[in-house]
């Protein structure tokens, strides 16, 4: 007798079993492959062509999911001034160059459209003072503790009677060349650590750290502490940002 | 992680570097420079594929009862030392396994259970080191966190080169286990008096779960 000749209906099921198996596995395998590849070259779309389309969505649903738990009574942890760093990175100068001469230097507050205040700098300096030490995070990796001196934004903007403007869902601000420019959510913009700054490790702003005038929001990278500040402006639809069109997440919150 | 403008992994200390854990080359065969927006992107979207999969798997393990065989016991430690020294080629034999997975295979998947875990905690305190302060403050700091995040991350990259060896070197009998959901199992000739019975229960016992890719 050829025992080869024998149907064993275990051997038959067991090649059935694992025919089915690995029909399963090699499906799911392509599937997930075929997937990825369609990801991979997702188109993306004209009015924000540094990245997949489908990544900025999910980027956004992040920012709409986790903006949901915001809440301007949680602050970043502040240090004492002696655990502050003495030299302070300098990760970037967008919006820094060419000639500028901070004592003609005056913040262009568009209140509406065609309604701009020119405010100087000796009138913000004359706002209550506000200082913060705080663990400045950047959006590559490393963070710093720092130390910071400016007026409160909430404070700068009562004191131009500014504070019906916060019922816009935005503000947002350029440097005087509008080389660099962000948007930012309005509860992130007047929580109660954001500063107006100009001072910091107890001295007026270096050229390279935004002076005469930046913004310090400690629940933000520092992608958004937007340097030399030039304008600012209120709106409800996001305003550009800078790194958001090279592909960044726009809330890049914490 | 393995950010090519602000490389921080490396062995030395003050400006003496001995060993950089990501040299240039890495970065560069990689295709990594100048895609960080790119990365992130990517990362904060497959976290979310990551975590979905890892609910789905736990809460299986747990409601199936597949725990029981994946929970190390008190004697694994000490079996999973003979059990690597036997894979490693250093022992003869090794411990009689009695179970499905051998010790070290328990300690091994309910670690990469804990490290997800970790990785959840430690990724949720790096995103939103203000509104999950005391997360940030459980992990450790904001550069603690950050570390044991990316260390997590590299057993990940261990324990998937060390399973796909392992899975090489065990045959296709196993892979096929993997795949399929049971296991074959040689039975030795058994002298059965005349007339020879046909079994009724077939030789196949429901082993290794249906497993997905890798």
């Amino acid at each position: 007798m050829n025992p080869n000749k024998v149907q064993d209906p275990l051997k038959q099921q067991v090649r059935k079993k694992t025919l089915i198996s690995f029909g399963a596995f090699f499906l799911l395998m392509g599937l997930a492959y075929w997937s990825w590849l369609r990801l991979y070259h997702s188109a993306t779309t004209s009015d924000d062509p540094a990245i997949h389309a489908p990544l900025r969505k999910v980027l956004d649903l992040n920012g709409q999911l986790f903006q949901g738990s915001f809440s301007e009574q949680k602050l970043a942890k502040t240090f004492p001034v002696r655990d502050a760093v003495k030299q302070v990175r300098v990760n970037g100068n967008l919006g820094l160059g060419g000639t500028f001469d901070t004592s003609t230097w005056k913040l262009h507050l568009v209140r509406a459209p065609g309604d701009t205040l020119l405010i100087g700098m000796d009138e913000i300096r004359r706002l209550p003072k506000t200082e913060i030490v705080f663990d400045f995070k950047c959006i590559e990796g490393w963070d710093q503790v720092t130390y910071w001196a400016g007026v409160k934004m909430m404070d700068f903007l009562k004191a131009y009677h500014l504070d019906s403007l916060t019922a816009h869902k935005y503000i947002g601000l350029a440097t005087p060349d509008n080389g660099y420019y962000v948007g930012i959510d309005m509860p992130s913009a007047i929580h109660p650590q954001t500063l107006l700054c100009y001072e910091m490790n107890g001295r007026p702003l270096p050229m390279n750290q935004g002076a005469p005038l930046r913004l310090i929001i400690p629940v933000k990278y520092g992608i958004k502490h937007l340097k030399r500040i030039g304008s600012f402006y209120f709106s409800d639809t996001p305003p550009r940002d800078y790194w958001a069109e090279q592909g960044y997440d726009y809330y890049s919150g914490h | 992680m393995i950010y090519w403008a602000n490389d921080v992994y490396r062995l030395g200390w003050g400006n003496t570097t001995l060993l950089r854990f990501f040299p240039d080359s890495f970065y560069k065969a990689l295709h990594v420079p100048q895609r960080l927006a790119e990365g992130m992107a990517f990362h904060f979207m497959f976290m979310w594929l990551f975590f979905l999969n890892g609910l789905v798997y736990l809460l299986y393990t747990i409601f199936s009862g597949d725990w029981r065989d994946l929970l190390p016991n008190r004697h694994s430690w000490k079996e999973a030392w003979l059990v690597v020294l036997h894979d490693l080629h250093i022992r003869k034999t090794a411990p009689v396994q009695t179970s499905k997975y051998n010790a070290a295979q328990r300690i091994a998947y309910s670690a990469i259970i804990i490290m997800g875990i970790g990785s959840i905690i430690t990724g949720l305190a790096i995103y939103k080191p203000v509104q999950f302060s005391w997360l940030l403050w459980i992990c450790g700091g904001y550069s603690f966190a950050r570390i044991i995040h990316f260390v997590l991350t590299l057993g990940y990259v261990l324990f998937f080169v060390i399973h796909i060896v392992q899975v090489a070197l065990a045959g296709w009998n196993n892979f096929r286990a993997m795949v399929a959901g049971f296991d074959l199992e040689k039975l030795e000739p058994v002298v059965i008096p005349e007339p020879m019975p046909v079994p009724e229960e077939p030789e196949v016992s429901e082993e290794n779960q249906p497993h997905e890719s890798e």
